[in-house]
């Protein structure tokens, strides 16, 4: 009896202390339920924010429009982007949740970095400039800003902004889309651009965009701003949404 | 000299004849010849194939990325070569369209296309096998109400011998038993049902069993642990035992766990967590209690794996299990926390997680150089991911943080080395 007693007594101590520790241990570890705290696997590599990650490659997140976000977390996801990481990511993620996570990047305006160096000589430099405000009528090809903004930070909801971003990444893109790997909802505007564009050029469009600074309200514009030049699908499959 | 010759070579025959025999007598199907009964209500006939097609899983080797649903087209690697899967909708050229449920039955319960041909076993046939009828033409008529989609087949990429279909009536042979489910009349109804799900349609076995060099599994050892081939990554043995298995699950939990993707202490990664994404998150709770208390009663397999012995001598080991736990302070311990117990339903324990500790150290290689989220699932919708830590972690980092956590808060396992670090990193998350 006096064994039972005290094998009660035991138990009971047990269970006190096991609630105590497991106590502290809830009490030391609070998570934040947010989504910043959800997504913290993608600023692992975006940068704080999604400003950015520290070579050229991991792209400026932060402040795209809401739609462009989207529709690139679905193009990896369905295979029209390839990045195995980036995909192998999304993979088992619901669409829901894709569209809150492009919508708290979108809503994070993090300060951008100093606009780099220009890469190439003033006469590149000026064949870039005039690709991008005026395009090539001759080859057909649209001035950048008559889909990306006037002042090329976007167009809501789906259109991304130009400039803040490395000239590796805008390169490393245009190459892309150039050989084929990166892809966007039919008609692929962007891909018919790229198409007409040189090598010549595209050196000439990054380093030129990639030497902007950032205007002082980077915001996309709204998306009754322009009519576009060429018919986009990221652009109609955003609006049908 | 004549009559030597000629004896060997009768010897000879009479050996290739009772092989031939073996090989037909073994790929007899005897239940395969069963009428199919016209269901009560057709409309539940076509909600229930719905419903066992998500226990199948068929969605997702049967849809390409960005495909249409069950349109076909994914290529399931084998280390044999491609095997594409085909268009299941009711598409008559292409699809199902000009099936009836007679084929449907066949492919299923047989291993065999509409036209004959032996199908490979990439479709988990063998599994598939123990499916019954009622439930086969359920599915077949779910599968008929799909959008039809114009999506020819391809064809199989195999390296030769293996692209000779001729051959697989000796894979059969080998490795094919045909038979539905029998029913254990000395176990409960949920046993049953439970085991009926798990051995049928869940086709866990496709992976959780080890694989021979003919991409055969042996029937004793269906559940007890393997490396799935081409994707790396290794399936746990599913029994009762207490180290090996799930036997520190309690039945619910691991049910919740299936549905979820979550439990308080662990995440579901890698292929699972498509498992649970694809299929597992839409069954009742009924049918994953049941398969829950079927994987817990089951005996231990097979011994347990066997750790890559280390050759490193005690002063390199503190070198490495001080450089891990500087990189665990600095990169894992804000989720992770510094005692290894995790946040419960958010970050995984590592404390004591038979995962890590198993004496294979693949699956913890491949979460810390790739990262990943668990599945949305109705119950953990919003889930927090993993970073990926290969672009910023060096084999010899990414080796000490693993050695670190394996053989830290009373983990006792193998250290790991860059080389095996190494090993993972060339190959390109699926």
């Amino acid at each position: 009896m006096h064994c039972l007693r005290i094998s009660i007594l035991c138990l009971l101590l047990g269970a006190c202390l096991h609630g105590a520790i497991g106590a502290t241990t809830a009490a030391a570890a609070t998570i934040p339920d947010t989504i910043a705290q959800r997504v913290a696997a993608c600023v692992a590599c975006h940068g704080r924010e999604g400003r950015a990650g520290s070579d050229g490659y991991y792209p400026r997140i932060a402040g795209k429009p809401a739609g462009y976000l989207y529709n690139q977390l679905i193009n990896f996801r369905d295979g029209k982007r390839t990045y195995p990481i980036m995909t192998a990511m999304l993979d088992n993620l619901s669409d829901a949740y894709l569209r809150e996570i492009a919508q708290y990047f979108a809503d994070q305006h993090p300060p951008y970095p100093a606009p780099q160096a220009p890469q190439v000589d003033a006469a590149q430099l000026e064949r870039g400039r005039l690709l991008v405000h005026v395009g090539d009528a001759g080859r057909n090809i649209p001035a950048c800003v008559a889909c990306h903004g006037a002042r090329m930070t976007g167009v809501a909801p789906a259109i991304p902004g130009l400039i803040g971003l490395p000239r590796d990444y805008l390169l490393g893109q245009i190459g892309a889309w150039k050989i084929g790997t990166r892809h966007a909802a039919p008609p692929d505007c962007m891909a018919q651009v790229v198409q007409k564009l040189s090598g010549e050029d595209i050196g000439a469009v990054t380093a030129w965009l990639a030497a902007q600074a950032v205007p002082s309200d980077p915001s996309p514009m709204p998306a009754s701003a322009l009519k576009l030049p060429l018919e986009c699908g990221s652009v109609r499959q955003e609006q049908r949404r | 000299m004549r009559r030597f010759l000629l004896r060997a070579l009768a010897l000879l025959f009479v050996i290739a004849l009772l092989i031939a025999a073996w090989v037909a007598w073994a790929n007899r199907n005897p239940d395969l010849e069963q009428a199919t009964v016209a269901p009560a209500d057709p409309a539940e006939q076509i909600a229930r194939g719905a419903y066992l097609a998500r226990a199948g899983n068929c969605i997702s080797c049967h849809t390409a990325r960005g495909g249409q649903e069950y349109a076909g087209g994914r290529a399931v690697p084998t280390p044999f070569g491609n095997i594409y899967a085909s268009n299941l909708t009711p598409d008559r050229t292409s699809g199902l369209g000009s099936w009836n449920s007679n084929d449907f039955w066949r492919a299923m319960h047989d291993g065999r296309s509409k036209d004959g041909r032996l199908l490979y076993p990439a479709f988990p046939y063998p599994n598939y096998t123990r499916v019954t009828r009622a439930d086969t033409d359920a599915i077949f008529a779910y599968l008929q109400t799909l959008p039809a989609v114009q999506r020819p087949n391809r064809e199989p990429e195999l390296r030769f011998p293996y692209d000779q279909r001729v051959l697989l009536y000796v894979w059969r042979a080998l490795y094919f038993r045909p038979g539905q489910y029998v029913v254990d009349d000395t176990k409960t109804t949920a046993w049953n049902r439970g085991a009926y799900l798990t051995q049928g349609l869940g086709h866990c076995s496709a992976c959780h069993a080890p694989r021979d060099s003919f991409g055969g599994t042996a029937l004793r050892e269906e559940l007890g642990g393997g490396t799935i081939p081409m994707l790396n990554w290794y399936a746990p043995p599913l029994n009762g035992n207490r180290t090996a298995g799930l036997g520190n699950w309690q039945v619910p939990e691991l049910a919740r766990f299936l549905q979820t993707g979550i439990s308080a202490e662990r995440t579901v990664t890698g292929p699972m967590a498509e498992v649970v994404h694809g299929s597992l998150q839409y069954l009742h709770d009924d049918d994953l209690n049941a398969m829950a208390g079927y994987l817990t009663s089951l005996p231990q397999q097979l011994p347990p794996p066997q750790a890559a012995p280390d050759r490193m001598g005690a002063e390199e080991k503190q070198a490495i299990l001080a450089l891990g736990q500087s990189l665990y302070q600095d990169r894992c311990a804000s989720c992770h926390q510094a005692n290894g117990e995790g946040v419960s339903g958010i970050y995984p324990r590592l404390a004591g997680n038979r995962a890590l500790t198993s004496p294979l150290a693949v699956n913890t290689i491949q979460v810390v150089l790739y990262g990943g989220f668990p599945p949305s699932t109705t119950g953990n919708p919003r889930p927090y991911g993993m970073p990926p830590f290969s672009q910023a972690m060096s084999d010899d980092e990414v080796a000490a943080v693993i050695s670190y956590i394996r053989n830290t808060w009373g983990n006792q396992s193998g250290m790991v080395s860059s080389a095996e670090v190494n090993r993972y990193r060339t190959r390109q998350p699926r």
